[in-house]
């Protein structure tokens, strides 16, 4: 029967096979059809929410593989070195290797811990990336889901993961977890302003708060570009903040090895740890691509107002590809500045927010709104 | 001050004190009771200003213990040393001199710690090194069959 | 045991304390800080030490005075070849020994670049420390090159056991002149990328500046020389003040600043590097001929009396005090160490800043901790 419905599904593609590259939904309605030529509606839902499911699954491991590798060879470039090359040409199986070590790692259990919230912390922040990247349009059709207030669904729901760090930090039973876990709570809980804020700078520009708009109306311009000088301060500001809310980079006393030995994560073992990792890594991810897809044009081509020619060159080249371009060379100046910067103390990076990255930003949503208002945007 | 100034400066402060030119510096051999006094009046008095206390050593003399003191000033840039010592060998004595020159604190624990001289007034006279269990090795008559290799 | 450690908490309701144990990346080595907290502030800093501890005074009562030397190099092994020197020069002046020019040039070029080596390592590991991991890689890239001019002349990397009394072991390598002057002119390229990284940024000055002061009255009665020191105004040079070797014949400045905050030890130590390479550019070319070691006698008799000899080390000031009663074993050796005393200021400059300060302050006093053990 599977068969029968591959074959349905292909024959009924309306256009040569190759154009989903460019329009995914058309992938996606031509199986929708053939499923529900098939099925009962309810079971079709379902259906399509496990395939959805297991490919984001799928997606998000690679992802992580993929990130934790760039990070090594990224940092052993600045660090004058070649980084891992043995596992594998260029030692691109070096993360699977990894992988298979933790997972034979020994689950070394905590005397005195909260066992309970000890094993459900890796799990929230796992899910909490998930349902952030859901939201987010990979290429023309191609998302999960299209809510009409995208923006603040992906704002409310990443907020979220500050439970699983601060859960960590408790349920270690250790003072130096404790110390990072509530430090890294004060940081995230702080940043999270300036991230909202930075993001309602574009909301102002684009007039939706629904991403597949945002990114539509992208087509003439993105809106760094057109946004020019308010969306170009949002962008910088949306770049620290969103370092500080992934505990990375000059921000990183959460996890700080030199004092404090690994902070709120330090007594988790084996593949506990590796969610940890991995969550960090993609949580990465989904704030370049959230930053990609606002200020850079998510999988839009790079179209310069009236230039037909030069446009349908750009065209040429798939969205997908377009949309992990962008968000890889924002994840490149991300790794680029955690290799080079010191890292800031807690009271220092805490008023950086309150007392300097605030105060810009809401001068800065105001310029947008009068920007918006008097048309001086291109 | 050159070497005769000194001595003589010395002697102004207490006549009954011995004083010996050594290879390098000025020797003072001052007796245990009368160390903390002598040292404030070097530290304070205007033609000494003793401020910099370079070198505490500890020495086991074979029948006494004994502390030596090297002293230097940072203004006048003269050298002073010390000597004092105690025949007592089973409850060794001294006053501290910590609150003179902080830097001595650590250096009589450490005395404290490998020769067994305990020092009054000190803010906090603990072992530096070891613990309890092991004596007081710098003595010349440590035996320890385990850790010393006697040929 | 119960002396051991006291109770370091002083207000039980608000404070507790974490130990930064033995084994810690920024520690430097085995020290044990104990460390009462107040929310984030440090409140008491209490320092254990003693897990290296090797009884090196003890060892030198029953060992001739040219073996000591094997045990010196291993007290303060950033700055091995100073440490070899002062024991080698305190016997040569006991002996009254004249020792010729070439030694003494020699000497003093190999001892200036191990202290650009231990400044070297001082920055990698000070940058890493303050989390900028790169520091610590390009750091340790240029040290090679010195570790591998140590090595072609001595044959050892770090512990170069070089010195003897009456001189050296052996005669300087053919490719040692040129080594050090190719060095010498890559380095001062490479130095302004150094102050580039660190030095001008904004992150690290806000996290040294103002940080840890300590002043001068504080400096001088807790003993605190070298870089450390002088960055407090305390003018502690031994090369200035009491010259040995080929010092007298070579102009440098003594790099002093007032401030002494932790920016400032650290600027010194990085201004010391290139005072260090304009001594060695005075010497490099005419290193005299003659002798490479002066005649002793198979078994070194030091006669009766006590001698002090002083050096200047990457972290202060060495001092050996010898009593010696005629043997061919010293009576009683014992070695004043600037770590030791610079340990000693810890808790007073640590007072009221918070616990990432404290690996900051910690870090730009520099400690080696096999020197405080001994």
């Amino acid at each position: 029967m599977l068969l029968d419905i591959a074959a349905n599904s292909i024959s009924s593609l309306k256009e040569p096979w190759w154009k989903f590259i460019y329009d995914f939904s058309v992938l996606t309605e031509a199986i929708d059809k053939s499923l529900k030529g098939s099925m009962s509606p309810f079971w079709v839902t379902v259906t399509e929410m496990v395939i959805i499911g297991i490919v984001f699954l799928l997606f998000y491991a690679v992802i992580g593989l993929f990130l934790v590798y760039a990070e090594r060879k990224v940092c052993a470039f600045i660090q004058n070195r070649l980084g891992p090359n043995r596992i594998g040409p260029y030692g691109i199986f070096q993360t699977i290797a990894d992988l298979v070590k933790l997972l034979f790692k020994e689950l070394i259990p905590i005397k005195n811990a909260d066992n309970f919230l000890f094993n459900l912390a890796p799990y929230i922040v796992i899910i909490v990336n998930f349902m952030t990247i859901a939201a987010i349009p990979f290429g023309a059709g191609m998302l999960a889901i299209d809510f009409n207030i995208g923006i603040f669904y992906i704002m409310a729901v990443s907020s979220m993961s500050v439970v699983g760090v601060l859960l960590a930090g408790w349920s270690s039973n250790s003072k130096y977890s404790l110390i990072g876990a509530m430090r890294s709570g004060a940081q995230i809980v702080s940043y999270e302003l300036s991230v909202g804020l930075a993001l309602v700078t574009i909301v102002i520009l684009a007039g939706s708060m629904q991403l597949s708009v945002i990114v539509e109306s992208q087509r003439d311009g993105w809106f760094i570009f057109k946004g020019h000088i308010s969306a170009v301060i949002a962008f910088v500001i949306y770049l620290i903040a969103g370092t500080a809310e992934t505990n990375r980079g000059p921000f990183d006393l959460a996890e700080a090895e030199s004092e404090l030995t690994a902070g709120y994560h330090t007594e988790y073992s084996g593949i506990r740890f590796a969610f940890f990792y991995l969550a960090e890594y993609i949580n990465m991810f989904v704030i370049a691509s959230i930053a990609a897809t606002l200020f850079l044009g998510g999988w839009m081509p790079f179209h310069v107002g009236n230039w037909e020619g030069f446009n349908r060159i750009m065209d040429f080249i798939p969205p997908i590809v377009w949309y992990f371009g962008k968000t890889f060379f924002v994840i490149w100046i991300m790794m680029l500045y955690k290799w080079t910067f010191p890292r800031l103390r807690i009271d220092q990076l805490l008023t950086l927010e309150w007392k300097y990255l605030l105060p810009i930003n809401l001068v800065n949503v105001l310029i947008m709104a009068l920007l918006v208002l008097m048309g001086w945007h291109f | 001050m050159n070497k005769v100034e000194l001595v003589e400066f010395v002697k102004s402060i207490d006549k009954d004190l011995e004083i010996k030119e050594g290879k390098q510096y000025t020797e003072v051999t001052v007796p245990s009771s009368k160390l903390y006094s002598l040292a404030k009046q070097l530290r304070e008095r205007e033609e000494g200003k003793f401020d910099f206390l370079f070198c505490l050593s500890g020495v086991d003399y074979g029948q006494d213990l004994g502390v030596v003191y090297h002293l230097r000033s940072t203004i006048y840039n003269h050298v002073i040393v010390l000597k004092t010592r105690t025949s007592d060998r089973e409850h060794p004595q001294l006053d501290s001199v910590a609150d003179i020159w902080m830097t001595a604190d650590f250096h009589e624990r450490e005395v404290y710690d490998l020769l067994g001289i305990k020092f009054t007034n000190h803010p906090d006279l603990r072992r530096l090194f070891l613990d309890n269990s092991w004596g007081f090795p710098l003595r010349k008559d440590y035996v320890d069959d385990i850790n010393i290799v006697t040929k | 045991m119960e002396e051991q450690v006291k109770n370091p908490i002083v207000d039980e309701q608000e404070e507790y304390f974490i130990n930064m144990g033995p084994q810690h990346p920024s520690t430097h080595g085995v020290l044990r800080l104990v460390v009462s907290l107040k929310g984030e502030i440090v409140k008491n800093v209490e320092p254990h030490i003693g897990y290296i501890h090797r009884g090196i005074e003890k060892m030198c009562e029953s060992i001739t005075y040219p073996q000591i030397i094997h045990l010196t190099d291993r007290m303060d092994y950033l700055s091995a070849h100073m440490n070899n020197e002062v024991v080698c020069l305190a016997v040569e002046k006991a002996l009254e020994v004249e020792i010729p020019d070439r030694i003494k040039v020699i000497r003093t070029i190999m001892s200036e670049l191990s202290r650009i080596q231990s400044h070297q390592l001082f920055w990698a590991s000070y940058g890493m420390d303050m989390g900028g991991q790169t520091c610590f890689f390009y750091g340790l890239r240029d040290r090679e090159m010195i570790l591998d001019i140590f090595e072609e002349t001595t044959g050892g990397r770090m512990i170069v056991s070089y010195n003897c009394p009456g001189g050296l072991m052996y005669d300087i390598h053919p490719n040692f002149q040129k080594r050090v002057k190719d060095f010498i002119k890559y380095f001062r390229k490479v130095l302004p990328e150094y102050d580039a990284i660190l030095t001008g940024n904004v992150i690290f000055r806000e996290r040294s500046l103002g940080i840890g002061t300590l002043s001068l009255e504080d400096a001088i009665s807790f003993g605190v020389t070298g870089p450390s020191g002088r960055a407090s105004g305390f003018s502690c040079d031994v090369r200035k003040h009491e010259p040995y070797s080929a010092y007298d014949r070579v102009k440098f400045n003594e790099v002093l600043y007032t401030e002494g905050d932790t920016y400032h030890r650290y600027l010194a130590r990085v201004e010391e590097m290139r005072e260090s390479m304009n001594i060695i550019d005075q010497l490099i070319d005419n290193i005299p001929e003659g002798p490479y070691a002066v005649k002793m006698k198979p078994v070194i008799k030091v006669p009766e009396g006590e001698y002090f000899q002083r050096v200047e080390t990457a972290r202060g000031e060495l001092g050996m005090f010898l009593i010696s009663d005629g043997n061919k074993n010293p009576y009683r050796v014992k070695f004043r160490s600037p770590n030791f005393s610079n340990l000693g200021v810890l808790n007073q400059i640590t007072k009221d800043f918070k616990i990432a300060d404290l690996v900051a302050i910690a870090g730009s006093l520099d400690f080696v901790i096999p020197d405080i053990d001994r």
